[in-house]
């Protein structure tokens, strides 16, 4: 019945949207620069990207003057309410109708998956910052699009081998029993076992849950010293309000959040996710650079940026740049460009853009601070470590991407 | 180590204290439902919403005004049962002669509002509430840890089904209301005020999804989206109970918490779907839902 109603409402939103754009004279791309922002405004991934990464994308365009060489810069935005139709639909409006040069944002896998395929049909651009799936520039990868911020594999690479090396040889997974979930699952599976541990349990609980009670319980029966949870947004949250209250830390176990996001962890207080180990792609505190431009963002926004908000100025920026430097807004060739010219910014260390589209960079492992050690409402991290660019993601040698010869 | 199916005991009886506590749950926001539905006629599909501003009144009482949690048990309640009652008084009796899908409808599109707007002020990645200073830490029963505050849920959500079910089936108010939906012509002869009646008992429904809101606060992290998840399973509840069953409400909802608790255990893939699965073998079987009386 809701999906229903869904449908009908989006059929009936894209009519308009389609109407509306027809009425309108279509432009030269050489008048503008065009960017469609595309993410989910109004659901479960709205806090990690959603208005607040609009906010980003206007805070750099804003930064870079509003023009390219004298060319202005507009924005689009949409919501892809989750939902690969609509957001490949949106795509394809955009190119078709409006010019748009280049598509950002993009979180839900999914979406970006089909998107992604519109660009490469159409001769697009896309920068995808909000993702997880590694798929996404293995073999999903096209010469159109570039994954900016963070993927499942840096993930279960980072914490599932620090947890490992710190003893945690015994894990129970909490998996949601879809792509993300497994896949995630996979990637920590095999990063466990190949340090030595192993996996003695887990459970593939729906998507999404709010109870896991029974899943803690079961976790609890297990035996594993580390709990891993490969999982997202709110599920994440609910495995770890539910652990705090059954104790499970206190009984000697530990968990292992395989992606959490600055959020997350806002929403549920230092209380419940102290200790909690994660790795990250950028942390708003982790240096001087960060903490200035964080915080001209919570002056405009009034929360802190998450690393994909963050990751959206930052490649909203390279790209503009590399339009600037070529003169063009042609997406072969800016492409080319932006893989050529390495970032070094606020966001990313040591980063480049592979030839199967994938922007490596320093990723990092963090801990959730105790409510003691915190200073204000935003200061949750500790940065222990860095995972080097080149170490942090899947070598290229493992690569099944068609542009890459192996 | 006794095994009950290849599972331990311990394990197993956890379990079902779990489904138990789940069934209060359900029972407590499928009541609501029924007594709408049982005495208005109404689908109420508000009903996840109202849930979700009784944990969020509770949250922003807390923040905004320091009421701690007792007392928006009993205030968060009766604000927001006073909103359903503003709700029924001004729009849903101006179609309340029409089918019942309009009911439906309309309910629908105000949970949307509420929603969507609660999204855009606060976002939906929720916010905790704190557990209270009385209820915090657990026992340990011997065969599972049980946080305190889930005993307490058990405890409050049977208790408050109780009560309303003995309102209802047992006092003279309730006989009022259930001869007021059968025949309101004939009560409003005796000199009894039904359009007043009806206002009430929607406010009281409402009321009772505020006070289920309330509960769940400290347990689930409080968020706009919190009601329209539970909204669904709450409604297999009702159908399978029998659409309008008091009894019927209380009973399925212990049961299907029960069952769900299990399923959770030996095969944890189709915990979501089970209850959907009891709802289309009880419908094929008994239309009118275990409880209900054939029309």
């Amino acid at each position: 019945m809701t999906f229903d109603r869904k449908t009908l409402a989006s059929s009936i939103a894209l009519a308009a949207a389609t109407l509306m754009a027809g009425g309108a004279q279509a432009q030269m791309s050489d008048d503008a620069v065009r960017i469609g922002y595309l993410a989910d405004m109004s659901g479960t991934y709205r806090d990690l990207a959603g208005p607040g990464g609009l906010e980003a994308l206007e805070m750099a365009v804003e930064d870079f003057g509003g023009e390219v060489n004298g060319t202005p810069i507009e924005i689009f935005s949409a919501d892809d309410r989750n939902s690969a139709d609509v957001g490949a639909n949106t795509v394809r409006g955009w190119i078709d109708e409006e010019n748009v040069d280049l598509v950002a944002g993009l979180v839900a896998s999914s979406v970006t998956i089909a998107v992604t395929k519109v660009l490469e049909a159409n001769d697009g651009l896309g920068i995808v910052s909000g993702s997880a799936a590694s798929s996404i520039t293995d073999e999903h990868c096209t010469p159109n699009h570039i994954h900016w911020v963070y993927d499942t594999y840096p993930l279960a690479n980072g914490t599932a081998k620090a947890v490992v090396e710190q003893g945690g040889d015994s894990w129970f997974m909490l998996t949601a029993d879809y792509a993300f979930g497994h896949a995630l699952e996979g990637d920590v599976t095999r990063v466990v076992e190949e340090n030595g541990g192993e996996i003695v349990g887990g459970v593939h609980h729906p998507f999404p849950t709010s109870d896991f009670s029974s899943y803690i319980l079961q976790a609890q029966g297990s035996g594993a010293k580390i709990v891993g949870l490969a999982n997202a947004g709110s599920d994440t949250v609910n495995a770890i309000t539910t652990a705090s209250q059954f104790g499970l830390t206190q009984s000697g176990q530990q968990l292992a959040g395989l992606l959490i996001f600055l959020n997350d962890v806002h929403a549920m207080g230092l209380e419940a996710t102290q200790g909690l180990l994660l790795t990250t792609g950028w942390y708003w505190d982790m240096d001087d650079q960060a903490r200035e431009w964080a915080e001209r963002y919570f002056e405009r926004v009034g929360r802190m940026p998450t690393m994909v908000q963050a990751g959206i100025y930052s490649s909203t920026t390279h790209y503009l740049n590399a339009v600037a430097e070529q003169g063009t807004d042609d997406p072969e060739a800016i492409r080319a460009a932006m893989a050529e010219a390495p970032i070094e910014d606020f966001f990313a260390r040591n980063g480049r853009i592979r030839e199967d589209g994938r922007m490596v960079h320093d990723m990092y492992l963090a801990q959730v601070k105790s409510p003691e050690a915190s200073e204000g409402e935003w200061d949750v991290y500790e940065i222990l470590s860095t995972i080097p660019a080149e170490e942090a993601y899947r070598p290229l040698a493992e690569s099944q991407c068609k542009l890459v010869n192996n | 180590m006794t095994m009950i199916f290849g599972v331990p005991l311990a394990v197993f009886m956890g379990q079902l204290m779990l489904g138990l506590i789940n069934g209060a749950f359900y029972a407590l926001l499928s009541l609501g439902l029924a007594v709408i539905f049982g005495l208005l006629k109404i689908v109420n599909f508000a009903h996840g919403a109202q849930y979700m501003l009784g944990a969020f009144a509770a949250l922003l009482g807390l923040q905004y005004l320091g009421l701690d949690y007792w007392v928006a048990l009993l205030l968060v309640p009766l604000v927001v049962g006073g909103l359903g009652m503003l709700i029924e008084r001004f729009i849903l009796r101006r179609i309340a002669h029409l089918d019942h899908l309009y009911g439906l409808l309309l309910t629908f599109g105000l949970a949307l509002i509420f929603e969507g707007s609660l999204i855009n002020l606060f976002g939906v990645s929720g916010s905790s509430y704190p557990t209270p200073a009385a209820l915090q830490g657990g026992v340990n029963l011997g065969f599972m840890f049980l946080p305190t505050y889930r005993a307490w849920v058990l405890v409050a959500a049977l208790g408050v089904c109780l009560a309303t079910w003995f309102i209802i089936e047992r006092t003279r108010l309730g006989a009022y209301l259930r001869a007021g939906t059968e025949n309101p012509a004939l009560m409003q002869a005796f000199g009894v005020n039904v359009p007043q009646l009806i206002t009430l008992t929607y406010g009281f429904g409402v009321a009772l999804a505020a006070f289920a809101g309330v509960l769940a606060a400290p347990l689930y992290p409080v968020s706009p989206t919190m009601g329209s998840s539970l909204l669904i399973v709450v409604f297999a509840v009702v159908v399978i109970g029998g659409m309008g069953s008091i009894l019927g409400a209380i009973v399925t909802g212990l049961a299907m918490g029960l069952i769900e608790g299990l399923t959770k255990v030996y095969y944890p893939e189709a915990a979501n779907t089970v209850i959907f699965l009891v709802m289309v073998v009880v419908l094929m079987l008994r239309p009118a839902g275990l409880f209900g009386k054939e029309t």
